[in-house]
């Protein structure tokens, strides 16, 4: 009886003990950051009290301060509202390129060409940057649009492109360092977009299409009454996926920018027009040295991304989510 | 309908075929103008980092002038920067190797046993766990990082060389697991229970059924989440470059960082030496196990 008792005690807990390790590594890299950035968001950390706050927070002798969020909010920081053009530019430019640029080229990639082994050549090109570590795709974009060695102007002057167009550094000159933030972070975009577009364009049965084609629609018909239509989910995960990973990723223009300035990412980035939110809480942080305020402007990407996933889930349902390259047909 | 489809089949054949022609050569129109066009910057970027790293001298760009191995000496010869000098490149990827081999073992031993328990075990709050790890995958790990950065000093972790290394790589590992964990229950759910049935009805322990009958069959997801983790910790720039301040303890990105500030108006051949150098073992795993690497970065991706 007792043996068969244990048995039983085992068998409720062997699932736990093979979730045991799981939950505390999400406890230390997920869940405690997540509180702590809130409780530091309340507070005004910074570089003089740093010391004495390791040392006792999460005790009342840590001054609790709404005063960070009257910056953010009453317009007390200078820079907070170039900051938020700067991201909303950057979030809605790229987020175009993911969603509509990719679309068009994954029906060029998986529909238009039907020669599989050059579909195949161009989707591999295409996953190049992401494929790529960040430091690598920085080396090379800082290489290509270096004056004097990079092909970027010339690339350009040989599509057509006036030479009194091209800026004299693209790192620097306002309109053309905004532009190159779009692109660099497009590219890495695109290719999220296509593979989840390629995936969903291969899985349409070939019947559905070949009826199309055999009553006479041409190929770009087929693309804008069959194609585009059963893309709906896929676009509206892109979409939505994008946008919070597209508000929170800051990595390639602080390398670029940050390596291509000889170190100091702040002050260029800020001079660049490239500084968005998440860089901004970042620097904020690590090159002044305002911990507290920095968290406090990361907390609101936390409150944003916390809400986009609860409608995440609403959207598409749970099931939905986690296959995401299905279509409904 | 009828009307227009009269109106069609009179038209003359030739009409049609020409009609035809134009439109595939517009769709090949499309097709190089969206597609191939602008991906040739991507690929002169990587053909210039070839032949740069080989030749001393580069002409427009990307024809080699003078091949030499110069560009490479950094593999037994110091490597300058600023004040500080290199012995040569092999601590600081022995350091590399070090976070990602760590994070690769974390990752793989916990996510197994929880791809497992979720793939194969019936508790309360599975579905409810399954849709916080969803959630974990989609919510932006960058935001935390300040957090991190006060939890890593609480913990004395702050500043102290190879521990410091370790936490990033402990915090690297937490980031990485709900992804791994996800990806290896795929795996586990494609595995028949008849299998592990036929294990327990011949008297295996639970315990033996794991380890002698279902670990050898997904051993390719075990695979696939360590190439997965490796590269993973092998690429983490952000966290060494927030965290570690002394120069000892460089990963190779971080390296890689300060010398483009420094060598950027001087030696562009070395620069480039050095980069392929630690994008070999990507490009080693992406051009072995490309419809592997294709099925985790489907799965879901930061970015």
């Amino acid at each position: 009886m007792s043996r068969r008792r244990w048995l039983a005690v085992g068998r409720k807990a062997l699932p736990f003990i093979f979730l045991t390790p799981l939950f505390i590594m999400i406890a230390l890299s997920w869940i405690a950051p997540l509180f702590l950035t809130i409780y530091l968001g309340f507070t005004n950390l910074n570089i003089k009290n740093f010391l004495a706050f390791i040392r006792d927070f999460f005790t009342p002798r840590v001054k609790i301060t709404i005063d960070n969020f009257k910056n953010i909010f009453l317009g007390q920081d200078p820079y907070i509202a170039d900051v938020l053009k700067t991201t909303i530019l950057y979030v809605t430019s790229v987020l175009m390129i993911n969603v509509f640029y990719s679309l068009i080229l994954s029906i060029s990639i998986a529909y238009f060409v039907r020669n599989e082994i050059i579909s195949m050549m161009l989707r591999v090109a295409w996953l190049l940057p992401r494929i790529t570590p960040g430091i690598i795709y920085a080396l090379l974009w800082l290489w290509f649009i270096d004056p004097t060695y990079g092909l970027m102007n010339s690339f350009l002057s040989l599509l057509g492109v006036p030479k009194a167009w091209l800026p004299e550094s693209w790192l620097l000159d306002k309109p053309y360092s905004q532009i190159l933030m779009i692109i660099v972070n497009g590219y890495v975009g695109a290719s999220f977009g296509m593979i989840v577009y390629t995936a969903a364009i291969k899985s349409i049965p070939p019947d559905l299409i070949n009826a199309a084609l055999v009553d006479g629609a041409s190929e770009f018909q087929v693309a804008r009454r069959i194609i585009i239509p059963l893309l709906r989910w896929p676009m509206l995960f892109v979409t939505a996926w994008q946008t919070m990973s597209l508000l929170a990723s800051y990595e390639y223009i602080l390398m670029i920018w940050g390596a291509g300035g000889g170190g100091g990412y702040a002050g260029i980035a800020k001079a660049a027009g490239v500084m968005v939110w998440s860089l901004y809480s970042y620097s904020k942080a690590f090159a002044e040295y305002q911990y507290g305020y920095a968290a406090a402007i990361s907390l609101i990407l936390v409150v944003i991304g916390l809400g986009l996933i609860a409608l995440y889930f609403k959207i598409f349902g749970f099931r939905r989510l986690m296959e995401p390259s299905r279509i409904e047909v | 309908m009828t009307s227009s489809s009269y109106r069609r089949s009179k038209r003359s054949i030739s009409t049609r075929r020409v009609i035809a022609l134009l439109r595939s050569l517009t769709k090949y129109l499309v097709v190089i103008v969206v597609a191939v066009i602008p991906i040739i910057p991507i690929l002169l970027m990587y053909g210039w980092l070839l032949v740069q790293s080989f030749s001393s001298r580069v002409v427009l760009g990307l024809v080699p002038s003078g091949l030499t191995i110069e560009n490479w000496k950094f593999l037994w010869s110091p490597v300058k920067m600023g004040l500080k000098t290199y012995p040569n490149i092999w601590p600081i990827t022995l350091n590399t190797l070090f976070v990602a081999l760590g994070e690769a073992a974390l990752v793989v031993l916990v996510s197994t046993m929880a791809g497992y328990a979720l793939s194969r075990m019936n508790f309360r709050g599975r579905v409810a766990l399954m849709q916080f790890i969803i959630a974990l995958h989609a919510f932006p790990s960058v935001i935390l990082l300040i957090a991190l950065f006060i939890i890593l000093n609480k913990l004395g972790l702050y500043g102290k060389g190879y521990l410091t290394l370790m936490g990033i790589m402990l915090i690297k590992a937490g980031l990485d697991i709900p992804m791994a964990s996800w990806i290896i229950k795929g795996f586990f759910d494609s595995i028949p229970w008849d299998v592990e049935w036929a294990a327990l009805v011949d008297g295996c322990t639970r315990w033996r059924a794991w380890r002698s009958v279902i670990v050898p069959l997904i051993l390719p997801g075990i695979g696939a989440i360590s190439i997965f983790s490796f590269l993973s910790g092998w690429s983490e720039f952000l966290l060494v470059f927030t965290y570690v301040k002394d120069e000892t303890y460089y990963t190779l990105p971080v390296l890689i960082y300060h010398l483009i500030g420094e060598f950027r108006f001087i030696n562009w051949g070395m620069l480039a030496a050095i980069g392929l150098f630690y994008a070999i073992p990507t490009l080693i795993f992406f051009s072995t196990s490309q419809k592997l690497l294709l099925r985790i970065y489907v799965g879901g991706i930061k970015r």
